[in-house]
């Protein structure tokens, strides 16, 4: 049993990935439920789009949660999860957005373009959306082959940028009560800082480490172990 | 044409309507509606937070009305801006059950003759109720078609013999700790103010009920202000102060973001809030958006209080 969750065989990883798929299509059921009920109270499309935006940041900081998680318990394996959260994030985000396009504003172009200029909490919602995208093409093992693991890795990191977006664009869109944009601001700034603090480990135990490692200008390479 | 011919519906028929609107709740409460036998408004109470309500009446109809078609009765005790009672729209049906609305009395104050107090009962007889179906804007974008039952607040505000010097009408609301929000999300008590003009204006409605029977707490009991050309956010909820001042009152919103909420506020489909357009809403059981009115419709009514104006300076 301890070990199985140490080290998962294949079958066991394939069935983890199935059920958790499962779990992170949940929301989406049940907003697709509560439509065909008109239980999603008086204004629908509006609850339809604050969900989807709130499991679009909420999937994108349970992403960033999985690199933490994997290090404090030395479950490798969670890494192996990690692709299919990020993907939901971005799921949730282009059913966000259809839902602005399509319920909201019903495909009145000119609106959406005026919104995306003018309205900064849009435009910011916008560009997160917009770099999610090249994150989400290359989340696939021939991408990483194909840019290399270093430039992979480099492209990838903008997550933390894209995050910061989101709880902006949450921050901005709130009239007077900021608690749950606070929040999510808390546990985004929280993981920001966990990492910030593993990457000065690093760094010190490397320059603590004597010669044999080339000393890179006192640069620091890799922020974890990869494990491979 | 904006003025509508008298509704001759009766505010009765106008409840038992509202019901029909949903026909899974209606089916659902007809057991309970037979229970109640004649009074047919007991089918939709079982969705509100608040205890029975009482009817209002008898209801003059009123040439100010608007024939669309009205919001449901569940939509309009459901769907609630009421800070005080949290923030999310379904909070105030939750929580405002704790608002004491009897006994209440409203202060009359200020540059006034006869300054007075009055108690909500002398209230509800003070002047003849009204039944005015209206259309509400809210400044996030959404719109309602409300029954709302009142007197024009001039009636009141004669009452009390403003004098020369009165040129603003401020409204202070009741901020009860015990039972509402403790966050400083706004600076309670919330206030909110009015022209002398636009609040003795024949639209200016104090409101005490809404689909002919006394206010739901969550909609702002046991008296409230609806002033339907402006912003939703400008009609006061559960009001204990009306002031005369000579000096424009400071208000709410615009206190807490002055560049997004002017003293005016009037629904202005050219002029956006800065977070979002104003030029359509969506009009709450509906599905696409439509286009929003100058004045929210009632430009023939109250354009020329507002003649010469700059009306993006002063929005
Ligand atoms: C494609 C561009 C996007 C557009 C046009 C857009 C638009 C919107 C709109 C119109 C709202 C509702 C505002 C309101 O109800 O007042 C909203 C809410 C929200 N959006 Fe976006 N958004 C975009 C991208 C994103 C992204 C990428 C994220 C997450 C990283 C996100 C997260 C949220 C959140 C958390 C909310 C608030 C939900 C709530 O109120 O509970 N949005 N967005």
């Amino acid at each position: 049993m301890m070990n199985m969750l140490q080290t998962p065989g294949r079958t066991q990883i394939a069935w983890i990935k199935a059920a958790l798929f499962a779990l992170c299509l949940l929301p989406a059921l049940r907003l697709a439920l509560g439509w065909q009920d008109d239980a999603l109270g008086a204004n629908p499309i509006e609850t339809i789009t604050r969900a989807s935006g709130d499991w679009t940041l909420r999937f994108l900081l349970i992403t960033l949660c999985v690199t933490p998680l994997r290090r404090i318990t030395g479950l490798n394996w969670l890494l192996r999860l990690r692709r299919m959260l990020g993907l939901f994030a971005f799921a949730y985000g282009c059913a966000h957005l259809t839902t602005y396009v399509w319920l909201d504003q019903f495909f009145d172009w000119m609106a959406i373009a005026h919104d995306i200029l003018k309205r900064p909490f849009i435009t910011v919602g916008f560009a997160a959306l917009v770099l999610m995208t090249p994150l989400a093409l290359t989340s696939n093992a021939w991408s990483i082959r194909r840019l290399g693991g270093r430039r992979w890795q480099a492209l990838h990191r903008s997550v933390y940028g894209i995050a910061i977006l989101g709880v902006v664009h949450y921050w901005w869109l709130v009239k007077a009560d900021v608690r749950e944009p606070m929040l999510y601001a808390f546990a985004l700034a929280w993981l920001l800082i966990l990492r910030a603090w593993w990457r000065e480990l690093e760094r010190r135990r490397q320059q603590s480490m004597p010669p044999p490692v080339p000393a890179y200008k006192g640069r620091v390479i890799r922020i974890v172990p990869t494990g491979k | 044409m904006l003025i509508q011919r008298p509704s001759d519906i009766l505010a009765s028929e106008i409840t038992s309507r509202a019901l029909f609107e949903n026909r899974r709740r209606f089916l659902r409460d007809a057991g309970l509606l037979l229970a109640a036998g004649a009074l047919g408004s007991a089918g939709h109470r079982a969705e509100a937070a608040t205890p029975a309500a009482t009817r209002l009446g008898p209801l003059a109809s009123s040439p100010l009305s608007t024939g669309e078609e009205k919001t449901s009765y569940k939509a309009v005790t459901t769907y609630n801006n009421y800070y005080e009672f949290g923030t999310d729209k379904s909070d105030p049906a939750e929580n405002a059950g704790r608002l004491v609305t009897r006994p209440w009395t409203v202060r009359v104050e200020g540059l006034a003759a006869r300054p007075r107090t009055f108690d909500i009962d002398e209230l509800l007889r003070l002047a003849p109720l009204e039944e005015r179906i209206y259309r509400l804007r809210c400044v996030e974008g959404w719109s309602m078609v409300i029954p709302w039952v009142g007197f024009p607040l001039a009636s009141l505000l004669k009452q009390v013999e403003p004098l020369g010097s009165a040129k603003y009408v401020e409204f202070v609301t009741l901020y009860d700790p015990k039972v509402m929000s403790r966050l400083p999300v706004l600076d309670w008590p919330y206030t909110e103010g009015l022209r002398l003009d636009e609040a003795m204006h024949p639209l200016t409605l104090l409101a005490m009920g809404l689909y002919g029977e006394v206010l739901p707490n969550q909609n702002g009991a046991p008296v409230r202000l609806v002033v339907p050309w402006k912003y939703g956010f400008k009609s006061a909820k559960s009001i204990v102060t009306i002031r005369l001042t000579d000096k424009q009152p400071a208000t709410a919103w615009n206190k807490a973001a002055k560049h997004e909420y002017g003293f005016y506020s009037n629904v202005n489909p050219q002029v956006d809030h800065p977070r979002w357009s104003q030029a359509t809403e969506r009009r709450i059981g509906e599905f696409r958006k439509r286009p929003t009115l100058m004045f929210n419709g009632y430009a023939e009514q109250v354009a020329s209080l507002y003649q010469g104006m700059d009306l993006r300076a002063n929005f």
